[in-house]
């Protein structure tokens, strides 16, 4: 039997009432890719931040290396040999690599002799494990996939033996997953321990070695990733049998709904993010946007549905213009019945200091339904969000609870009841599912699909390459603010990631 | 993941946490009063008996009060669209130029209850007015808020030593105030009312501003929880991308939040000019716009908490008063220091105990904060 590198015993951890861990236990074999899958909220978060020091376990035991171990801080936890990289990365952005790599760990206090010893190290890693990176680029001028593996260096730097990835890939193209991945196997063939935490199955079916799922604050099981499959692995996640892919049939493309020709958008930096964009929806269909994240999809989204100002280009909602470049705002364009579902719900679709039926209303807040006068009605509002919680299961169902209170997929779904229940003609949706746990996303997906059903345009934006291919009736490609590519949903992975990487177009050009 | 919150219950939220921060407040202010030489329970008892103790207490108390509110409410209505007004107490002294104004026009001429109208929209006009131009700014050329209205206190300071110097006060005067009002400026006190449960009164300020006070607190809880303006304003207070994204014009919110804000600010002023003094002079405000900052906070932004809470500082302005007198160790800037002390506690760290009282909770009770009991009040 090979030696455990981390055993986790009887952990325990709760939050007021909130219970995220109950007498969790773990082994994490040395020398192996251990992924951890779960839903949001299953408490795959809390139980790594018990393990890297952020939060103390109520009860329970952890031994590093066959060792009892009392982690009270990180520092604790690297000291033991234990290395994390953050979903949100921990980066000083006008830092040099080098300089980010020391930070925290300088010798004395002149920074000379760190730097060089950090440099020789970093030499010596790059070599072991194929980690290129410049050790004097500045940080925010590096792509997203070498930003990771700067963290995955500064983990290695401080002696990481075991290393903890917390959803590695939400950022990254397919060809930056598989060249993460790749490194991965080579720290597991060095003998380091990795610890993946997502909840992308194909991933995990694709790296790990062993897998652990957990559900509710519980582990329910640990499986031999060779012995499973990503079905079985779904359904322990959720606790029930879930369609990965929702069925849907051929779409009925109608007249075009919505018509976007030459639209440009600069960010408030003045850089341009969206360039010289022209494409149609149609009644009917499904339009779906893919492309890695930062690419100009969010600015696209945002200037179509009137938030951001457009420098040039027009769009003609049902055969008659809107004003992007000026006057138009997001109350205008929800009257001529395009609705928004917009990617960020806590800081935008939402707000989260309301209660759930102040929130049903949200932009919609001057129609005369909801109001008696200046006053709003409220026994109108709280009716139509009880309305809206029965129609769309949001649970809990209490539209007088704070919608802090909501997990992520019951928060996604008060802004998609809002939005579809003012049964727009063209709906735009950005992420529809970020965030959102397996269960919720089949509902909103079928929920998407009616709406196509019933001659309604849609348009998806995701970064998640699944979704878009799942959902989609034509799929736009979109690198550096353009389109790439316009491709059918059966167009294979690789060729989609391609287009997603830009490679395509650069070839064009030479 | 989303970061596990317990919620107390309401009772504990409004009622516990509050109290649990004031007993410590004075408890501190305790050791200061200790410091100096003096018995703190002998002076707590002081303390709350020249606040409450006789109906002249209780009155003065109230007169008190009555400014706070006011000046609670504008910053509390300010609050509630994220902006942070802290020119209160510029609004609410250049709003003496128009009650002055008014009242030397019309009290020869007019009965009170027709001045006082008037009286209270040319109050409420000039706070507005005061606020109009920082909130402009804000809007338009992102001035910041805090620095704008600070810097019109200044300016209003100035502009009423112009105005009282210059043109408000009589010709043969020295002093930089306006005549004593006539009875058509004078607004009837509520002293009467105190004396009905059997209290004598030998003279205090009480006066009807004390019902305008309670009428705008009611106002102002329709405005905020209860109409469409209030609930555009408590969107943008929030989050201004959700604002923008649900088609609320950033500057119309701006502008008309702050002019609210600002009349409120404005209306303060009724109470110590037609309410007391019955002239306007110099530094009438006297700090009050301040105040209004504490007591909002610790009345959580919520009407009803700042009635509470400026009846609090009503309090210890009254009873301070009396200490002061009673114990002469005890100056006038040791009273400052204890509500200092309040305004510490209550407001600046008001979040202090809260953990811990959680932790209470939640160990001999977890259902009591979980999910189930977060119905808050205050709809």
């Amino acid at each position: 039997m090979a030696q455990a590198a981390i055993e986790l015993i009887g952990i325990n951890k709760s939050f007021g009432a909130v219970r995220a861990n109950r007498d969790i236990n773990l082994e994490i074999v040395r020398g192996t890719i251990h992924g951890i899958v779960g839903e949001n909220g299953a408490g795959k978060s809390t139980l790594m931040s018990i393990l890297y020091g952020f939060y103390q376990a109520d009860s329970g035991e952890i031994r590093v290396g066959g060792k009892p171990a009392s982690i009270k801080t990180p520092n604790d936890a690297i000291a033991l040999g234990i290395g994390m990289v953050h979903q949100h990365f921990m980066l000083v952005d006008n830092f040099t690599v080098l300089e980010n790599v020391i930070l925290g760990a300088e010798s004395d206090a002149l920074l000379k002799k760190s730097i060089a010893k950090a440099r020789s190290e970093l030499e010596r890693l790059e070599r072991e494990y194929g980690l290129e990176v410049d050790p004097d680029a500045i940080i925010e001028e590096l792509p997203v996939g070498l930003q990771q593996r700067v963290e995955i260096l500064k983990a290695l730097y401080r002696g990481a033996e075991i290393l903890i990835l917390d959803e590695p890939t939400g950022v990254l193209t397919p060809a930056e997953a598989d060249h993460l991945f790749r490194i991965l196997k080579q720290l597991k063939e060095q003998g380091k321990t990795v610890v993946l935490i997502t909840h992308k199955l194909r991933e995990i079916m694709a790296i790990t070695d062993t897998v652990s799922v957990m559900r509710q604050g519980t582990m329910v099981a640990t499986r031999v990733t060779k012995e499973t499959t990503v079905g079985e692995l779904a359904e322990l996640m959720v606790g029930r049998r879930v369609l990965l892919r929702v069925e849907k049939g051929e779409a009925e493309a109608g007249a075009v709904k919505l018509a976007v020709k030459n639209l440009t958008v600069k960010d408030s930096r003045g850089v341009t993010m969206v360039d010289d964009i022209s494409f149609e929806l149609r009644a009917g269909e499904i339009v779906g946007i893919a492309g890695v994240a930062g690419n100009g999809q969010s600015e696209l989204l945002e200037a179509i549905s009137g938030i951001r100002r457009a420098v040039s280009g027009s769009v003609m909602l049902d055969g008659k213009p809107i004003d992007l470049t000026g006057a138009a705002d997001p109350g205008e364009l929800r009257d001529r019945g395009l609705a928004h579902v917009p990617e960020d719900r806590h800081h935008v679709g939402l707000v989260l200091a309301f209660e759930e039926n102040e929130n049903s209303i949200l932009g919609y807040h001057d129609d005369e339904r909801y109001l008696k006068g200046p006053f709003l009605d409220i026994d109108a509002i709280r009716n139509d969000a009880k309305d809206k919680i029965t129609k769309y299961d949001i649970r809990p169902a209490d539209c007088r609870l704070k919608t802090a209170n909501f997990s992520g997929g019951n928060q996604q779904k008060i802004v998609l009841a809002r939005e579809m229940e003012q049964d727009p003609g063209v709906l735009i949706v950005g992420q529809p599912t970020r965030g959102v746990d397996v269960g919720a996303i089949e509902f909103i997906h079928k929920r998407l699909i009616a709406m196509r059903d019933q001659g309604k345009a849609v348009l998806v934006v995701s970064v998640e390459l699944d979704e878009i291919r799942s959902l989609s009736d034509r799929i736009l490609v979109m690198f550096a603010g353009r389109i790439v590519g316009e491709r059918s949903p059966e167009a294979s992975e690789g060729e989609l990631g391609l287009l997603m990487a830009g490679v395509e177009q650069r070839e064009a050009a030479e | 993941m989303s970061t596990p919150y317990a919620k107390l219950p309401a009772w504990a939220d409004y009622g516990l946490i509050p109290v649990i921060n004031l007993a410590v407040a004075f408890v501190v202010a305790g050791f200061v009063v200790m410091l100096v030489g003096e018995n703190p329970f002998r002076a707590a008892v002081i303390l709350v008996e020249g606040a409450f103790g006789r109906g002249q207490g209780i009155a003065f108390t109230l007169f008190y009060a009555t400014t706070f509110i006011f000046s609670g409410l504008s910053v509390a209505v300010a609050a509630h669209c994220g902006l942070f007004n802290i020119g209160g107490e510029g609004q609410g002294y250049i709003a003496g130029l128009g009650i002055g104004i008014v009242c030397l026009a019309f009290d020869s001429v007019l009965p009170w209850w027709l001045t006082f109208p008037i009286a209270i929209v040319a109050s409420a006009a000039m706070g507005a007015l005061w606020a109009l131009i920082p909130a402009y700014l804000q809007a338009k050329r992102g001035s910041h808020i805090v620095i704008t209205t600070i810097m019109f206190n200044f300016i209003a300071a100035s502009v009423m030593v112009y105005a009282l110097v210059g043109f408000l006060k009589p010709p043969s005067s020295m002093a930089p105030q306006t005549r004593t009002f006539l009875e058509g400026a004078q607004l009837p006190k509520l002293n009467w009312v105190i004396e009905l449960f059997g209290a004598k009164i030998r003279s205090a300020p009480l006066n009807i501003c004390f019902l305008l006070a309670l009428v705008m607190a009611l106002l102002v809880w329709l405005l905020i929880w209860r109409t469409r303006l209030g609930y555009e304003m408590r969107t943008y207070g929030h989050s201004p991308k959700a604002a923008r994204y649900a088609g609320i014009s950033e500057t119309r919110i701006i502008i008309i939040a702050m002019m609210i804000s600002g009349a409120l600010a404005g209306m303060m002023a009724l109470n110590p000019t037609m309410g007391d003094q019955h002239n306007v002079a110099l530094d009438f405000v006297s700090g009050a716009g301040f105040v209004g900052i504490a007591v909002a906070l610790m009345g959580r932004l919520h009407p009803v908490g700042i009635v509470l809470a400026a009846i609090l500082f009503g309090m210890l302005y009254q009873g301070g008063a009396e200490l002061a007198f009673e114990m002469p160790a005890i100056s006038r800037d040791m009273i400052v220091i204890i509500q200092g002390l309040v305004i510490l506690f209550a407001g600046a760290l008001e979040h202090m105990f809260r953990p811990y009282v959680q932790a209470l909770f939640a160990s001999f009770s977890p259902r009591s904060v979980g999910i189930e009991a977060a119905k808050g009040k205050g709809a």
